[in-house]
């Protein structure tokens, strides 16, 4: 087993542990970066729709991840992020500063309406973001002359300094992009991991009473996280727009909350990393499944399209199985396969149990 | 002037009157012990100074200060930190980051600065972390540093509730029965530490225990209530052979 030794405070502080840990991180963002390189298009849209998808699931891994709130709103702030590119766009603000101005107006708008719902917890919090998701469902049919209505729009072709990132006619381009922006919004999320204010995400989320004799402001902090989050995802809404090029209400369906929210959990609760693990699943599954589809027509003869909440099934079968299997997700499931192996051949079968909680049943809330 | 002042607190809880009208001034320097029968309501009273009760009548000096209208998370700014009898601790986090997180009140950084990691925040938790390295020196928990609370044995995860306490580098710190559950060398332990803390930290201590053996040992004054009432006050000793706190105890008649 490989055992760090930490030579100064710097040590616990940095981002990785040691040099190979940032070899291995560099060595992923250089393999993803020649991606255009290695393979063709539609992996390489692909591959943009899997970074997408891990932006908008930081987003929300923020939420529930590191502070424990569930929404089952997250689509409305992707359609708010893209809605509001789209339209500062049109009136010919560019992409580049577009793009951050989406990102924040989303996040001032999933902080104001945290003010009222941080008080909710758990599942009444979750029917009122599900609640604030038909408003603003609403609200994009009713604002036709931004929005497109129930018609829809098209999303302007990405320009910056002259270079086109258009999606269709500059995939490369637009993968880069997406590329970059998931890298800084990494290295953002990253140092608030090991910052005082991402600690205090995990205080609010692991105990509050302790949290609040400790000085943190519940309040304040979670309007925080819900603005954080809502901000990453309205980022990710506004790169998904132009990844769908002409899109409606429809594109942010309540399936698409339910699906960022088997991003997470099926991720890894609690992990950076988990999120890319569950956009990795969400986005591969489908593609498997049409896959097997095929298969089983060619061998057997039998035509699966008949069967159209195939995937739903699938995806219903994973997300349980996870719950009750592996709670900690797929990342959770990589750590202890790396310890096991790393120990090998003296792991424990036992070694992950936890230990009961004693006394717990008076906590106070 | 006491450091910390309670008077006629009370609060009630629907018909029970969980707390009804304590009185008592704990002064800088001191240890100072409540102790009393199960139910006595003596986390209660800690939950009233800690602000996470409403009191419904009675008032809290704290350093001079009325404290009685803050809000929960106003109270440890102030220098005053507190353990809870059912270990609250961050579960799901390492012993040096559940430390890390005692040290909020003294953070210097905003959620930008943080999210940029500008060389302040650096600087910060460097500093933030050699005080937290003298906590850790202090109750011994080296070998305990990277470990997640959740895989802890009892003992230990008490021990690091009073360190996250001391974190905050308070002026008072209410311990809600820091031996409970522990072995007898353990709360010989928590003996030693408590007094040097009050010796060489200069802090003031206010303990709820039924342990009297480590009541006696480091206490100045003790408190003794039951059914939210005050009985009695005075040295542990006084205290101790007061007829009433025996038959508080005890379950009897107070015979005169
Ligand atoms: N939030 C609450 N709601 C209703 N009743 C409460 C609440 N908190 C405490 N009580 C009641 O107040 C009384 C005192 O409880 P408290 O926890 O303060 O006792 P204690 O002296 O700390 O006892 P122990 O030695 O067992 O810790 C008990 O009858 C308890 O049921
Ligand atoms: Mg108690």
């Amino acid at each position: 087993m490989k055992v760090i030794f930490k030579t100064s405070y710097d040590n616990d502080i940095d981002l990785h542990e040691d040099g190979w840990a940032r070899g291995r991180i560099a060595l992923l963002v250089v393999v993803m970066a020649a991606l255009p390189f290695l393979v063709g298009e539609y992996y390489l849209a692909e591959a943009a729709n899997t970074l997408i998808w891990s932006l908008a699931g930081m987003g929300l891994m923020v939420l529930v991840g590191h502070t424990g709130q569930a929404s089952l709103g997250h689509a409305a702030f992707l359609a708010i992020g893209a809605y509001t590119d789209v339209a500062l766009m049109n009136i010919g603000v560019p992409w580049i500063i577009s793009f951050p101005l989406a990102g924040l107006a989303t996040g001032l708008f999933g902080a104001l309406v945290a003010i009222p719902a941080v008080r909710m917890s758990g599942i009444y919090l979750a029917i009122a973001t599900l609640a604030l998701f038909v408003i603003v469902e609403e609200m994009v049919i009713l604002l036709e002359p931004i929005t497109g209505g129930v018609g829809g729009l098209m999303a302007p072709s990405i320009e910056i300094f002259g270079v086109n990132f258009d999606r269709y006619t500059n995939l490369n381009n637009f993968y880069w992009l997406c590329l970059a922006v998931v890298v800084a919004v990494t290295w953002l999320y990253a140092n608030l991991l090991r910052s005082p204010t991402g600690r205090s995400f995990l205080a609010v989320r692991d105990s509050e009473v302790s949290a609040r004799a400790l000085g943190i402001n519940i309040t304040r902090t979670r309007a925080l996280a819900f603005g954080l989050s809502c901000g990453m995802t309205g980022l990710a809404g506004s790169l998904l727009g132009h990844y769908i090029a002409y899109f409606n209400y429809e594109l942010f369906s309540v399936f698409i909350s339910i699906n960022l929210l088997l991003v997470v959990t099926i991720g890894g609760l609690g992990f950076i990393q988990g999120a890319f693990m569950g956009a990795i699943l969400i986005t591969a599954v489908p593609q498997l499944i049409a896959i097997l589809r095929g298969t089983v027509n060619d061998l057997t003869g039998i035509d699966l399209s008949v069967l159209p909440g195939l995937d739903t099934l699938i995806f219903s079968a994973i997300l349980i199985g996870f719950i009750i299997y592996e709670p900690a997700g797929l990342w959770g499931r990589w750590l202890k396969t790396r310890v096991w192996f790393q120990l090998f051949p003296l792991a424990r079968r036992d070694m992950f149990r936890r230990q009961k909680s004693y006394l717990k049943t008076e906590r106070q809330r | 002037m006491s450091l910390l002042e309670v008077e006629d607190l009370a609060i009630h809880f629907g018909g029970v009157k969980a707390v009804d009208g304590v009185s008592f001034a704990v002064e800088a320097g001191e240890v100072f012990s409540i102790i009393g029968p199960n139910g006595a309501g003596k986390s209660t009273i800690f939950n009233l100074i800690s602000r996470l009760y409403k009191p419904t009548r009675g008032k809290i000096m704290f350093d001079g200060r009325d404290i009685t209208p803050l809000q929960a998370h106003e109270i440890a700014p102030l220098g005053l930190a507190r353990t809870f009898q059912n270990i609250e601790l961050f579960d799901h986090s390492t012993v040096l980051d559940n430390l890390l997180m005692g040290r909020h009140t003294h953070r210097s950084t905003n959620w930008v600065q943080d999210m940029l990691f500008v060389p302040a925040v650096r600087r910060a938790e460097r500093a933030h972390r050699r005080k937290v390295e003298d906590v850790i020196e202090f109750l011994e928990l080296e070998a305990y540093r990277d470990k997640l609370i959740a895989g802890l044995p009892y003992g230990v995860r008490k021990v690091v509730e009073i360190g996250r306490a001391l974190a905050v580098g308070p002026k008072l710190i209410l311990l809600d029965e820091p031996a409970s559950g522990l072995s007898v060398e353990e709360s010989q332990e928590v003996a030693y530490w408590i007094e040097d803390m009050r010796r060489d930290m200069g802090l003031t201590v206010l303990m709820v225990e039924h342990d009297m053996s480590l009541v006696t040992q480091v206490s100045d004054r003790v408190l003794a209530v039951a059914n939210g009432q005050p009985l009695a006050q005075g040295s542990p000793a006084e205290v101790q052979s007061d007829p009433r706190v025996m038959a508080a105890y005890l379950g009897t008649e107070v015979y005169t």
